[in-house]
């Protein structure tokens, strides 16, 4: 079976290190890219994020990568975000009021409440909901003081609690976004991830 | 709901993990890769990575730990240990640290930690406070224990987390490597202080110790030497810290 490599997008401020040796212990060799045609035609593409909103967006907008992922999510081909990547296929968040996302996903990224701790840090519950492919019920470790609240339509998705519900991913064919870091979520992240490269055929 | 983190924590110098009583008289404990693949093997939540040494020639010896550590762990990792600006927080993040811990450079120029939020997010970056009693209350202590600066904890632990700090890494001075408790009137101290996350640090001998720091208001509970010396396992901790109540990833 031939292994192809995974284009890792460079958005500047992401830590890489983890990602990239989380698609490593799963076989696949890993080439990072800034280059919009290179996101366009990976067969399978990562959209990591650690950062602020805004400066990320803007900086994907910048070096043109804003349409070229729009249009392979909304073809379906193979892509994983993480963490803000996820936030960023949203079409705003609060972090950065009138910088627009990439609006693949009907939604607006909120803060968590101040009753429970921001950030959220550590290890949450996750339930997928019926008709997940990829997503499965397990422990999943978050970073992040903003989320989403909702499933959006004609996506699949996995719910956890922190303050209320709010989404821990969606998945649609083989377009998964996790509000978590698979990569940093132990034996079962590195489970859904490699689930996620073998593409949600079964 | 969040669970509590058991984090081990791995002092390294010279490219060996070490542990000593209050910072000092550090004796081998191991080679810090093998541990961290242990450790995540055991289930262990979150794994620390401290250079004790932290001297100039370290750092490259340093980098290189993380970067062995992040092939072989599926965790997050936050290193930490002779952090002095941005760009040694930079170099550790790219060698694959997921948060990074300061302590004394923070203390000298708060600014840094409002300079790594913004270059790296809040939830990369760490306070590393080191808290020595000092009367009814807790004074800040920088150099690995060397140096008491009379800065109230309590109050750096509040301006940090204004500055950007997402995490409080809090080690109590007086009971490091005793076992004999955390100190839980500062553990509670400082949860009034701030709304960010706290990882109690300094003095477990056992999973009593531990849940009683998360009923102080620990989000996190660090253990170095009885882990290290098979005092306890990360399994055996969990499963007593399940029944003393306190919600752990099983």
């Amino acid at each position: 079976m031939s292994r192809s490599p995974v284009v890792v997008v460079r958005t500047g401020t992401a830590n890489l290190a983890s990602v990239i040796a989380s698609l490593e212990r799963a076989g696949r060799s890993v080439r990072l890219t800034s280059d919009p045609a290179a996101v366009s035609e990976a067969p399978y593409l990562v959209l990591p994020g650690v950062g602020s909103f805004g400066p990320v967006a803007d900086g994907l907008r910048a070096l043109g990568l804003d349409r070229p992922l729009a249009e392979r999510i909304g073809a379906g081909r193979p892509t994983l975000a993480i963490c803000l990547g996820l936030q960023l296929l949203a079409s705003s968040s609060e972090e950065s009021p009138g910088v627009p996302g990439l609006g693949v996903l009907a939604a607006t990224a909120t803060r968590f409440p101040d009753a429970v701790r921001v950030p959220q840090l550590g290890w949450n519950t996750v339930t997928a909901t019926d008709g997940c492919r990829l997503l499965r019920d397990g422990a999943a470790y978050f970073a992040n003081s903003y989320r989403i609240e909702r499933i959006p339509d004609r996506w699949q998705g996995a719910l956890s609690d922190h303050g209320g519900p709010f989404v821990a991913a969606v998945e649609r064919g083989p377009v998964l976004g996790c509000q978590f870091h698979p990569e940093l979520s132990g034996a079962w992240g590195q489970a859904l991830i490699e689930r996620w490269l073998e593409g949600p055929t079964c | 709901m969040l669970m509590t983190r058991v984090i081990p924590c791995l002092d390294v110098a010279h490219g060996r993990v070490v542990k000593g009583v209050r910072f000092q008289g550090l004796r081998d404990s191991g080679d810090p890769v093998e541990l961290a693949a242990l450790y995540a093997d055991q289930g262990a939540d979150e794994l620390v990575v401290l250079d004790v040494a932290a001297t100039p020639e370290e750092r490259g010896h340093h980098l290189e730990v993380v970067r062995r550590i992040r092939r072989v762990l599926p965790l997050p990792l936050t290193a930490g240990g002779g952090v002095r600006g941005a760009s040694d927080a930079e170099a550790l993040l790219e060698a694959g640290a997921d948060k990074v811990a300061v302590n004394t450079a923070a203390v000298l120029r708060p600014e840094l930690l409002s300079e790594m939020a913004l270059r790296f997010g809040r939830q990369c970056t760490v306070l590393a406070l080191d808290a020595a009693r000092a009367g009814a209350a807790w004074e800040v202590v920088v150099l690995s224990g060397r140096e008491r600066t009379g800065r109230d904890a309590a109050g750096w632990a509040r301006w940090a987390a204004e500055l950007g700090a997402g995490e409080i890494l809090l080690t109590s001075w007086d009971r490091d490597g005793t076992g004999e408790g955390y100190d839980l009137e500062l553990i509670a101290a400082i949860r009034a202080s701030v709304g960010v996350p706290i990882i109690a640090s300094g003095g477990a001998a056992g999973p009593e110790h531990m849940a009683a720091a998360v009923g102080a208001g620990a989000d996190a509970v660090l253990a170095a030497s009885i882990l290290h010396d098979g005092v306890t396992s990360v399994p055996d901790l969990k499963a007593e810290l399940a029944r003393l109540g306190v919600e752990v990833r099983r």
